[in-house]
Order: C-alpha cells, then structure tokens, then sequence
C-alpha cells in the first residue's frame, strides 16, 4: 500500500473558533493507482491535498506513506519527504519566472545535493519525455500554457517520485491543451506512476480509473472507473 | 541564483548598496592615503637612525610647554666634551651647529646653503658618507683645518662639469679646500639634505663664533644598549650642570621613537576617526539592505513557497537570500575599493606621494562589505525561510 490514512481529521483555527476541514477521513491508495478527488469549493479537497502532499500536517489520526509514518514530521523532514515522494502540478503551473525551462526543472535535483552534470542531464531527459527538448533554454514567458505546464510536469518527475499530485492541472488551459496535458498523465500512468488530480470538472475526472468525492469535510464516495 | 535575482532589479540594487559604497569609499581612501603616508615618514624617519639619542634643548614632542623649553640653557661644546670623556656606551659622538650662508666658487653663488660644523664621527651619527673624496677626519677636527665636505646638489651648483676635489669655494668670506661630496640623499620631510657644506666644528666655532647652542648626536653600535646608553647620557648632562636630584632635566634626549610615536599617535586619531563615518555609513547601508531583503522577500513569496513545495529545506531558503544580501553589499565593497584606492592615490599624487596595493585594504573592504551584508541579510533571510508553503504558494 502506498497510501494509508487513518482516521484523519483536520481542524483550523481562526482565532478563538475552530473550523473542521477534514472529518475522520480513512482512504488507501495503491502504488500506479489513477485518482481523481472532486468535490465543490469548501469540500475539504484542498485540505487533504496539501495533506497528501506533505506540504501540511493533520490534527489526529495517521497519514503513512510508503511504509514511513509521515503524521508528525517537523517542517525540514517534510521538505526532505516532498522532495523524494511527491511531485506537484499546479493549476498556475508555479515555475520560476526568471529562470529557463531546464533550471526550473531541474530544481528540485538542486535541493538533494545532485551534481551540476547529473542535474542537467536528468533534466534534459525529462524535458524530452514531456516533449519539450527543443525548449529548453526558453523562460516561462517565451512559452505558451501548455509548454509551462509541461515543463511543470517534467519538474515533477525529475526524482521519480511516489506521488503525482496535480492541482487543477487544465484549470488554466484551453480544452484542447487540456487534453494534450491529460494524455500526457494517461501515459505517466501508463508508465507505471501513482497519479492523484484535484479537479472539480467531470470530463477530467473521467480520464481517471477512480473517483474520491468530498462533501463538507468527508469522502462521501469512492467510485473506480 | 543570487545574480539572476538581482540582474532583474539593476538600479534597485545598485541604489541599495550606495551606502555600503560609500562606507567602503571612504575607508579605503583613507586607508590607502595612510599607507602612502607611512611609507614616506618612516622612510624618512629611517633618515635618523633608529640607534642615535638626541641631545637637544627641544624636545621633539611634548608641544604645549614651550616657554619652559625656551628658558632652558643652550647646549654647550663642554657638554659635548664632557660626553666624550665620560661615556662608556657611546660608539659615535658628533657635536653640530648650524648656520644659513651665502656660499660661492668663482662666478657661481648660492644663498641660504646649510653650513654645518661637526666632527669626522658626524658620517655614522647621521648615515652620510662621501661618494667622492673623503669625509672629515680627525686631523681636521683637531686642527681646525678649513676644509669641507659638500652635499651632493650644492656640489652640482656650484661646480657644474668641474671636478671639486681640491677647489676652494668661500662660505661668506671665508676659504675652504674641497675634499668630498657626499651620496645624494634626497630630501627630509621637504628639505632637500643635499644642500649643505660640511666643515669642522673648531674651524666654524673660530669664524662664527662659539656661542651657538649645539646639538650633540649619539650613535651606538648596539640598538639594544640604546636605553642604557640614554640613561648613562642623562646622568653626565645631570651632573655637569649640577641639576639636584628629583629636579626634572632642562635638556631633551630625543630619539626617532619620539617621532613615530607621535605620528603613530596621529594617524591612530585619524583611523579611529574615519572607522566611525565609515561606520555610520556602513550602518545606514546595512539598514538599506536589510529593507530592501525585506522588499525582496515579500515580492518573492510566491517562489519562497515553490522551493519549499519541491523540496527547499529552510537552511537552503537561509543561505539563498543571505548569499543574495552579501553579493549586494560585496558590490558595493567591490566598487568602493576600487574608487577608494584611487581615491587615495589622488590625495597622495596632490602631495607627491604613491602607494602600492594593499591587500590589507581589499580585506578590510570585502571584511566589512560582507558582514555588513550577513547582519542586513540575516532578518529577511530568517523571515523567508520560516514562510509556510501553502500560503506562500496561494500568495498573490
């Protein structure tokens, strides 16, 4: 199993009140599962992804990934988990501004220590595999959404993560480039990589093999294609 | 990384590290000024001899009290004798007086010449030795006998092509026979010491007089006796002029120490002076740059929390953003080297005067840049790396 959360409730406080966001969720996931989580504005989607994603921790219940019980860990551990386990898409793509496709991808090499070599070869590769190999030394804004959001997706896969956690990832494109970018996960998929999308729009969610809704905090269903 | 960063906001940055620029500037042109300096004075104070004592009316620091020196009795040619006799330390003893004449060989004539009466150990007291011919001898000495020794530019004045070695020049009216001139030796804090005529102290005493007050000069060979040396001196001074004990001296034994202590003194008050306008402006510049992180890290929350997401720990936003406030505050330090030093060099060109590169300086600029860039940067730095991921990604 390569998902396990048990339990998981996930309060916030806004000053003296307490807003639950997340209610008694239990969920598993399995290694190159296909998942879509949907659910309207407030639902809690965002939540748990940021809680998938390591990039928040619960308030109780237990979140193991991969076998490593990550419920607890301080900010650095949780960077160290990020950067090994998880590659984010998000919907604003999030790509340096100033820096060219092939610095942007290969980032997240920077923050493990890989070698300057390495790093650019790596780079490169992923950049090919998302078809991009005669850009790379094009900055975000001599690229068009699509290409930004390939790049987003070749920096997600640089450390052959656990995890492809997608935020809205055709929330700013164009149906047409929306569909090119979801082919591109279908054969991630395809590949053999554990791929989660929050969306909250249908025809994405049908690409997937399974189907998480939230409704107020909890997972109401849970559907495989 | 830090350079795409702040290529992206030239004029900003440049603004932001003026301050710096400036503290730097003004401490390197000061420092590199200083350094010229001290390489003239001590060169020149190396003139004096680190192993000869001063037995003067004046002294040479100590300003302030000058009438007191003023009513102090001249020093006397029997004080020089009684030196003589009774020092046991001394290795070169050389009496001088001195006086300003008009000196003439033919038609040539020359005003305002040093005339200085002396002895033959006045060559080692003073480091001058002849270049052609001879120094004085004690034959001379003893004898009184009118011959003189010439400096290298009143030799050059007055005898042009001609050979003086034998000639007779007059200083006033009076003949002297030509036996020596001396190396050339330059010039002693602006007077140039190779204008002057050299001619045995009896001989001078016998047409000017012997009422002038006299500068007794003590060389020893030993520097490290020198101390003793002067104790022994005080105390022959002491007791030929019968001064009581616990009465202070009303004489000076000078020394070059003397003189670069004094100078020491000086540029120390200088140092410390400029330290703090540097200072102040590093200290305002340091202020600059940490608002301007602070800017920075604001304008870039939004890449704060990518990093973070794809795996940034908060040592790597740490070192990122403080890197970025060195590499600031280094430019301005880079920039303020450079204008400093020449800076400094102009001064030192207005006095005549030039200076190698100092790696001190470049040091002390760098030294100072880029710790004033650590304590700007650290605030900001700290602040980025603490930012959440979340809400810096949801930043707009």
């Amino acid at each position: 199993m390569l998902i396990q959360i048990k339990q998981l409730n996930k309060t916030y406080k806004l000053g003296e009140i307490e807003v639950p966001a997340l209610k008694e969720a239990d969920l598993s996931i399995e290694k190159n599962e296909y998942v879509a989580i949907m659910g309207p504005s407030g639902s809690g989607k965002s939540t748990l992804m940021n809680i998938l994603g390591c990039l928040d921790v619960l308030t109780d219940g237990e979140y193991i990934l991969n076998d490593q019980n990550v419920s607890s860990l301080s900010d650095d551990e949780l960077a160290d988990i990020r950067n090994k386990e998880i590659g984010f898409v998000f919907q604003t793509f999030n790509l340096l501004p100033r820096a060219n496709a092939l610095h942007n991808v290969e980032l997240p090499l920077i923050y493990n220590g890989t070698p300057r070599v390495k790093r650019h070869e790596l780079a490169k590769q992923a950049l090919e595999r998302v078809g991009l190999g005669d850009r790379v030394h094009h900055k975000p804004n001599e690229l068009s959404g699509g290409q930004r959001q390939r790049v987003a997706i070749a920096r997600a896969l640089i450390n052959n993560p656990s995890i492809i956690l997608a935020d809205e990832p055709t929330g700013n494109l164009d149906s047409k480039i929306g569909e090119e970018i979801m082919e591109i996960f279908e054969e991630l998929s395809k590949a053999g990589n554990t791929i989660i999308i929050v969306t909250h729009e249908e025809y994405i969610a049908k690409h997937c093999k399974r189907i998480i809704r939230l409704l107020d905090g909890k997972i109401v269903s849970d559907v495989r294609n | 990384m830090a350079w795409t960063a702040l290529k992206a906001h030239k004029l900003r940055s440049l603004l932001t590290t003026l301050g710096i620029l400036i503290g730097v500037t003004t401490i390197i042109t000061i420092w590199t000024t200083i350094e010229g300096l001290n390489q003239y004075v001590y060169g020149q104070l190396s003139n004096i001899g680190a192993s000869t004592l001063y037995i003067q009316k004046w002294p040479w620091s100590g300003g302030g009290e000058w009438w007191k020196y003023r009513n102090r009795k001249d020093i006397t040619y029997k004080e020089y004798e009684a030196v003589e006799k009774y020092s046991t330390l001394a290795d070169y003893i050389s009496p001088q007086v001195i006086s300003v004449k008009t000196v003439s060989y033919k038609n040539n004539k020359y005003e305002n010449v040093i005339i200085n009466g002396t002895n033959d150990d006045y060559s080692e007291t003073s480091n001058v030795y002849p270049d052609i011919g001879r120094f004085l001898t004690e034959l001379d000495v003893n004898n009184n006998v009118p011959v003189c020794v010439l400096g290298s530019e009143t030799a050059e004045n007055l005898f042009k092509d001609e050979n003086p070695i034998g000639r007779r020049i007059k200083i006033g009216s009076d003949k002297y026979r030509v036996v020596g001139i001396l190396e050339k030796k330059g010039s002693f804090f602006g007077q140039s010491m190779d204008n002057q005529v050299i001619v045995p102290i009896g001989t001078f005493r016998r047409v000017y007089g012997g009422h002038r007050g006299l500068t007794i000069a003590v060389k020893t060979a030993h520097p490290e006796l020198l101390e003793e040396m002067k104790e022994e001196l005080r105390g022959i001074m002491r007791r030929d002029r019968k001064i009581k004990p616990g009465k202070e001296d009303d004489f000076s034994l000078n020394q070059m120490d003397m003189l670069s202590d004094m100078y020491a003194q000086l540029t120390t008050t200088l140092f410390a002076i400029v330290f703090v306008i540097g200072g102040i402006s590093l200290l305002v510049g340091g202020i600059g740059i940490m608002n301007i992180m602070l800017v920075s890290v604001t304008e870039r929350t939004r890449e704060i929390g990518i990093r973070k997401a794809i795996g940034a720990k908060r040592k790597n936003i740490l070192r990122q953003f403080l890197i970025e406030a060195v590499v600031i505050s280094s430019v301005g330090g880079f920039i303020g080297i450079i204008i400093g030093y020449f800076g400094g060099m102009a001064v030192l060109a207005q006095m005549d005067l030039t200076t190698g590169v100092s790696i001190t300086s470049i040091a002390i600029g760098f030294g100072f840049s880029s710790t004033v860039g650590v304590l700007a940067g650290f605030y900001p730095a700290f602040k980025a790396s603490k930012l959440n991921p979340i809400e810096s990604l949801r930043y707009e």
